[in-house]
């Protein structure tokens, strides 16, 4: 990956210049590429629900804070909503450092056509550029990392947010409304389906968003639930006209507290349920 | 096999500095100046999607005059380096020098190797922390470096231009003021009052986010022509 880097990389192109960065970095790299090998052993840290709602106004993204490797928490405070450029966002969901790895490529990918062409992509192109990613990781799919991210962004030529989601084999769909996807995006994708509406506000947007992912939490043990504690709580990001920016923890904060204001929960109650067993026995 | 006529290698570097000198000067002129917040680049160009003036990187821009194939065909190859750079190691690893240097080394190896040398002249300018860590580097076409500060003019006729500019020029000059002190200087060498249309303007702006490269369009332009 060191080679060349002290002149000018990339072959000529007789026919306009390839405005691809990553078959530049495979062109110039001499790094053998990762091949898929029997099975991996090695526990690798994986991250869990993410989800994406339209909104009025564009479009938003959240995901929890939990990394988990095997049965134990690699991490309570990583991010998995990663702005991709100006005006859209990667969310990912799967093997932690080979998401991050394709996030980073896609970054510098989309703004390296910019560069070079003078203009950004297409909403579509990078739906499409991110879907190519996803499918060259195919093999390492195949041996447990998979990657599966959810991309949002505001199309400026439509005027619109519009979301995609991806499979392991490089499948992209456009979602309508809303998509979760991860280990808790089953409860996630319920929840949403009850709170979503069309034209729903920020607020509200972030509140469903908020609520999805804290149901997800309580069923699925991959995924983290707000920790007030510490104050750990979801990310959250919102893509508008005005680009990508991300929600403040006050605001999801209150917005959780409303959550659980509404389902009749509150901080400081105790004592809900007693064990069943103990009762039985005494 | 032909045998060709001894040339005296002061003879060779002569002829060929001619022709690249000759094919610049036929250009336009392109101008940066040090202003408070950062640098700004100038040039006269009646094309709206061809550019002279470019991102490069965050905080770096490439500015070209001459042959636009050619510079076009360097600025690609500067922004390939810097990404690759970037994503190799961190994205402040990427700096003005490096490119610099690459550039020069590229344009030498060109000037005395090719069937022709390149007729261009670019610059390219890092915007710093404070104004002192600005970085300005003006790369000709046999590969030798400048490092500039306050204000420079290449292209066409660069020497009239640099003497236009640096009589007004004074460090910490607001953005309004640069502009309008650029604009007058290239009217003044043109010969001709400088219509908005034809102007390409672009900063490096260190009170922007990551990308501190800004491309200004007409309306900011007539606006900040009218505040200078």
């Amino acid at each position: 990956m060191t080679d060349g880097l002290g002149e000018f990389p990339g072959p000529a192109y007789p026919l306009g210049a390839n405005p691809s960065f990553a078959d530049l970095v495979r062109a110039t790299t001499s790094e053998p590429e990762m091949t898929a090998v029997p099975s991996l052993q090695a526990p690798v840290p994986h991250g869990t629900t993410v989800l994406a709602l339209k909104f009025e106004g564009g479009v938003l993204m959240a995901g929890d804070r939990r990394a988990v490797e095997g049965f134990s928490i690699a991490d309570e405070r990583i991010d998995k909503v990663f702005p991709a450029d100006e005006t859209s966002a990667v969310a990912i969901a799967g093997a932690a450092g080979q998401a991050t790895e394709i996030v980073r490529l896609f970054q510098t990918e989309l703004e390296h056509y910019e560069k070079v062409e003078g203009d950004r992509l297409s909403m579509e192109g990078k739906a499409n550029r991110l879907a190519q990613m996803i499918r060259q990781n195919f093999p390492m799919a195949l041996q447990g990392l998979v990657v599966v991210p959810l991309f949002a962004g505001y199309d400026e030529r439509k005027a619109e947010g519009r979301l995609f989601r991806y499979d392991v084999t490089g499948g992209r769909w456009e979602e309508a409304d809303f998509h979760a996807t991860g280990s808790g995006s089953v409860h996630a994708r319920g929840t949403l389906k009850k709170r979503w509406r069309p034209g729903l506000t920020r607020e509200a947007a972030i509140r469903a968003a908020v609520e999805a992912l804290y149901d997800a939490s309580q069923e699925d043990v991959a995924t983290g639930g707000p920790n007030p504690l510490r104050g750990i709580y979801p990310s959250v990001k919102v893509i508008t006209a005005d680009g990508v920016a991300p929600v403040a923890d006050d605001d999801i904060r209150e917005a959780f507290e409303a959550v659980l204001g509404e389902s009749g929960e509150a901080f400081k109650r105790t004592g809900g349920s007693t064990a069943r067993e103990t009762e039985d026995h005494t | 096999m032909s045998f060709q006529p001894y040339v005296p290698p002061e003879q060779l570097m002569k002829d060929r500095s001619e022709y690249a000198r000759k094919g610049i000067g036929r250009g336009r002129s392109v101008a940066a100046l040090e202003y408070a917040d950062g640098i700004l680049f100038l040039a006269e160009n009646p094309s709206a999607t061809l550019h002279k003036i470019s991102e490069i990187y965050d905080r770096i821009a490439f500015a070209g005059v001459g042959k636009y194939s050619e510079f076009e065909d360097l600025r690609i190859s500067g922004v390939r380096l810097a990404d690759l750079r970037g994503y190799a190691y961190g994205r402040e690893d990427v700096t003005a020098k490096t490119l610099a240097n690459a550039y020069s080394q590229a344009l030498s190896t060109i000037f005395t190797t090719q069937m022709k040398p390149y007729e261009v002249e670019i610059l390219v300018g890092q915007v710093g922390e404070t104004p002192g860590g600005n970085e300005l580097f003006h790369i000709l076409f046999d590969g030798s470096v400048a490092d500039e500060q306050g204000c420079v003019a290449m292209g066409g006729r660069a020497d009239e231009l640099t003497a236009h500019l640096k009589e007004g020029y004074r460090e910490g000059v607001s953005l309004e003021e640069a502009i309008g002190m650029g604009v007058r200087a290239l009217s003044t060498v043109e010969e001709k009052p400088l219509e908005i249309p034809n102007i390409e303007a672009a900063v490096l702006d260190r009170n922007r986010a990551r990308r501190k490269f800004f491309r200004m369009t007409d309306r900011d332009l007539t606006g900040m022509l009218q505040a200078g």
